[in-house]
């Protein structure tokens, strides 16, 4: 068997409906769809910080984890990944998860006093400072990875990556130059939780990732649409001529 | 090197082999372990091929150069057969007289040979040393005898026997049953039962299967891997093709440190030499199986020892772990079912399938079967690598093998399992050695690091040093691990520095909660166990730390306390000259003092002292 964590967008590849309990509540679900999924279908909210429903689940932020088994035989597990499977027995509020989610909070927290996501999160969860160390005051980023996955699985370019390891671990293009994969989309700063990844527009440029792109304009209304490097991208994915991209979506 | 076009054809040669061999002929086998090699084994080789040749002996006598002789601390060592006369610490320089006197009259040179530490006694034969005595080497069985860079040398003591029987007796449930039945469990530190691991790959209904073999053997102290593929990597190799053939898979990878080149070397040569003679292929020993295997060299992060990010690595991904389900078993490598396994467990496989489920089951405890190899160091008289059966007592292990604690201190604890393991107080030393036992102390079996750690050890400065680099190697993907790890090697570094608080500990505590509990993978989950085991069991002194501000142990600087004795100074002002700050300060043949403002720990005047005069506190 291979299992295929499914979202709600794809039901079609959904397996047979199965019966599990969450918070005590017998419920049927598709098998094998994440455990995230079944439980906010139905009505049990669990926090997120590194899921989308468009992208893969990788599990970094560890906010979604839920209990399985019974007791004394318990494990926590993070649901995003969790195939949704017959007969589990999962608790999404018990003292083991709340306890781990506000001591993940917290250390966020730490990490990134100023992010404005994190603070209301945190204080959500009853955590409204953090027993432990800042090292950088400034620093926003969480690690989550949506940037790093949204370049990869939806832009399809693959232009940044993390780097490093520990929590020196950075967000960033190849040797820390200018990418000539990056086509300037700008989709990572779009889908940044924390807001944390440089983007400018000035002048008809576009700067992220230290590197500008010149904005085409459309040939309508003259507003600009995009980078004219992203729509050459567009015309080679596509095989149509790069003008047929500059026209803006409003003047088509 | 012939192909080997049938079984038959590879058991004419083998007994050909056998006869061509004189067991009676000497034998000069110089360990070039991991530990013998940077001691100069070359030059002990070079020395004896020289003096053989001068006395005409050089086709008489038989010199090889082998993998790990187990008792490092005497390296380099020397094993001459068939009289098993073993020499330690012998130089270039020695070799003449070990000519002369051992290899020509037979005797032996005395001053060469195995001294106890505690008793003097001497003992020149291999089975008269209590080091060797207590172990049971199956992993390490050949690892002395046999040169790694020949094939024949393994085919004469027996090797690819498990590889034939597997063909040509046995079905592919037929081995997994066997598997199964001899109770092996992965050596890497999971424990999991390798049999079971084995069928959910082979009955995981996918094309092709991978096999893995994971030498990326990343803890620190620890080489117990490290000496097989360098000195015995044949047996990896057939495990690896029964494995392959029980499972049906294709394609099997040996995933080494680039920082192991002579294993990488010695695996490509012995993978080479199998494709040759037709144990790797088409068509292996024509029984209609095809099997290869490549080497895929890692960049050297620790957590890639861990099974989902050494995937990722070998795809060519960054070392990072993925959660699990799924399992490698069902969807591994490039998505596909995948059996990885540790190199011990490897070479544990050919020798089961050679002896029989129930010879091997009927070694070790019950839960807990076979043998466990540890690379035993720290603070015993005897270190070096050990195979003992599961279920030998820590005490029999530290104190018979190891021969007691050096300069007869007091023994304080040992850590096993690596970096992440738990440090196992003397309470504990009658604890016998299994998987189940070692974590219901608070530490695991890990891959089988032992470290052990006498009464000069301060353990919140070892909790330290493990924390430091677990944090240094955690891949920074999920969030307590991460910043877990950051927040308890700082709290550490608080109590070190005489700033710790009481309330510390219990934040400690509630950070190893949820990291074990919440972290991705076993690295961020084990972390824990250095913390956890040293506020168990040592509490006081992290106690003595914060409230006392003292180190007991005389380790953490910031804590200790120079000043002189004004009894005994002789004022010869040889701590003055060493002071790098100018701290210490008294009029020529007058005691001296130390302004403690201006101290900054480093030690250098205690060092100095001749007089012992300079105390710390």
């Amino acid at each position: 068997m291979v299992w295929k964590i499914s979202d709600e967008t794809a039901y079609d590849t959904l397996g047979e409906e199965v019966r599990l309990t969450i918070n005590g509540v017998p419920i049927r679900a598709p098998q094998d769809q994440s455990l995230l999924v079944t439980a906010r279908q139905n009505g049990f909210e669990i926090p997120t910080l590194c899921y989308h429903r468009d992208l893969p689940s990788e599990g970094h932020c560890r906010l979604c984890v839920v209990e399985i088994g019974e007791y004394p035989r318990t494990q926590i597990v993070n649901s995003c990944t969790y195939p949704t499977q017959a007969g589990l027995v999962v608790q999404t509020h018990s003292e083991t998860v709340l306890q781990a989610r506000r001591l993940v909070l917290e250390l966020l927290l730490a990490r990134t006093p100023k992010a404005k996501l994190i603070q209301e999160m945190a204080a959500a969860h009853g955590v409204y400072e953090s027993r432990f160390k800042t090292d950088d005051p400034e620093e926003l980023c969480i690690l989550c990875g949506l940037c790093v996955r949204t370049c990869r699985e939806v832009v399809g370019v693959s232009a940044i990556s993390m780097k490093g390891r520990t929590p020196d671990k950075q967000v960033a293009t190849p040797f820390m130059e200018k990418s000539p994969a990056c086509i300037g989309c700008g989709s990572c700063a779009f889908v940044c939780p924390t807001n944390v990844i440089p983007y400018t527009e000035k002048d008809g440029v576009r700067t992220i990732w230290g590197r500008d792109f010149e904005l085409q304009a459309c040939n309508v209304c003259g507003n600009y649409i995009a980078p004219k490097y992203q729509l050459e991208h567009w015309a080679k994915l596509t095989g149509d001529p790069v003008e047929t991209f500059f026209v803006c979506r409003d003047c088509r | 090197m012939p192909r080997f076009e049938s079984i038959d054809h590879l058991r004419e040669y083998r007994r050909q082999l056998i006869a061509k061999r004189d067991p009676n002929q000497p034998q000069v086998l110089v360990c070039a372990g991991p530990g013998c090699l940077p001691m100069g084994s070359e030059d002990v080789a070079a020395a004896f091929r020289e003096e053989l040749e001068k006395n005409g002996l050089a086709a008489k006598v038989v010199l090889k150069e082998c993998g790990c002789h187990g008792l490092c601390a005497g390296a380099v060592r020397v094993l001459l057969r068939p009289q098993e006369i073993t020499y330690q610490h012998v130089k270039a320089e020695d070799v003449p007289e070990i000519v002369e006197k051992t290899l020509k009259d037979g005797q032996v040179v005395d001053r060469l040979v195995y001294e106890d530490p505690h008793t003097q006694e001497k003992a020149a034969h291999k089975k008269d040393i209590p080091f060797f005595k207590g172990q049971m080497p199956i992993v390490l069985r050949k690892l002395d005898v046999i040169d790694p860079t020949s094939l024949d040398d393994y085919l004469a003591l027996g090797g690819y026997r498990g590889l034939r029987k597997a063909l040509l007796e046995m079905k592919a449930d037929d081995i997994i049953d066997a598997i199964d039945k001899s109770g092996l469990r992965g050596r890497g530190g999971g424990g999991f039962p390798t049999g079971r691991k084995w069928r959910i790959c082979q009955e995981v209904e996918d094309e092709p299967k991978f096999i893995i073999c994971n030498g990326d053997e990343g803890d620190p102290g620890a080489f117990m891997d490290r000496a097989v593929m360098e000195g015995d990597p044949h047996a990896v190799i057939e495990g690896m093709i029964i494995g392959a053939f029980a499972i049906g898979a294709s394609k099997g990878y040996i995933y080494v440190r680039h920082e192991y080149p002579l294993a990488v070397s010695r695996l490509q040569m012995a993978i080479d030499q199998c494709r040759e003679s037709g144990f790797l292929g088409k068509n292996i020993l024509r029984s209609g199986f095809d099997f290869d295997i490549k080497i895929s060299r890692g960049a050297g992060a620790f957590v890639c020892g861990e099974e989902t990010s050494l995937i990722h690595s070998m795809e060519g991904f960054i070392g990072e772990p993925s959660p699990r389900p799924p399992y490698p078993a069902q969807s591994g490598l490039f998505g596909k079912p995948t059996v990885i396994n540790n190199v011990e467990t490897w070479a544990n496989v050919p020798e089961i399938i050679n002896l029989g489920a129930d010879w091997y089951a009927d070694i070790g405890t019950e839960k807990s079967k076979g043998t466990k190899v540890f690379s035993l160091v720290g603070a015993v008289n005897q270190t070096g690598l050990v195979e003992v059966p599961m279920g030998t007592t820590l005490r029999q292990i530290v104190y018979d093998l190891g021969g007691g604690i050096r300069q007869d201190r007091e023994f304080k604890a040992v850590q096993t399992g690596g970096p992440s393991g738990g440090c196992i107080p003397p309470q504990f030393l009658d604890l016998p050695v299994d998987y189940d036992s070692l974590q219901s102390v608070g530490s695991i079996m890990g891959s089988g690091g032992m470290i052990v750690m006498d009464t000069s050890s301060c353990m919140v400065d070892v909790a330290r040093y493990f924390i430091n680099f677990l944090y240094q190697e955690s891949c920074g993907k999920c969030t307590p691990c991460r910043e877990g790890l950051k927040q308890i090697l700082f709290i550490l570094d608080e109590i070190i520095h005489g700033r710790g608080q009481e309330e510390h500990l219990g934040l400690m505590e509630e950070l190893c909660a949820v990291m074990s509990a919440a972290s991705i993978c076993g690295l961020g989950k084990s972390a824990v166990n250095p913390i956890r085991s040293t506020m168990k069991y040592f509490r006081e002194e992290y106690l003595s730390h914060i409230r006392d501000k003292k180190c007991h142990a005389l380790v953490c600087r910031p804590l200790l306390k120079y000043t002189v004795d004004p009894e005994t100074c002789t004022g010869c002002l040889a701590c003055v000259r060493e002071c790098p700050v100018g701290a210490i300060s008294g009029k020529k043949k007058m005691a001296q003092e130390i302004d403690q403002e201006l101290c900054i720990k480093c030690g250098l005047c205690y060092e100095a002292c001749q007089f012992e005069a300079i105390k710390i506190e």
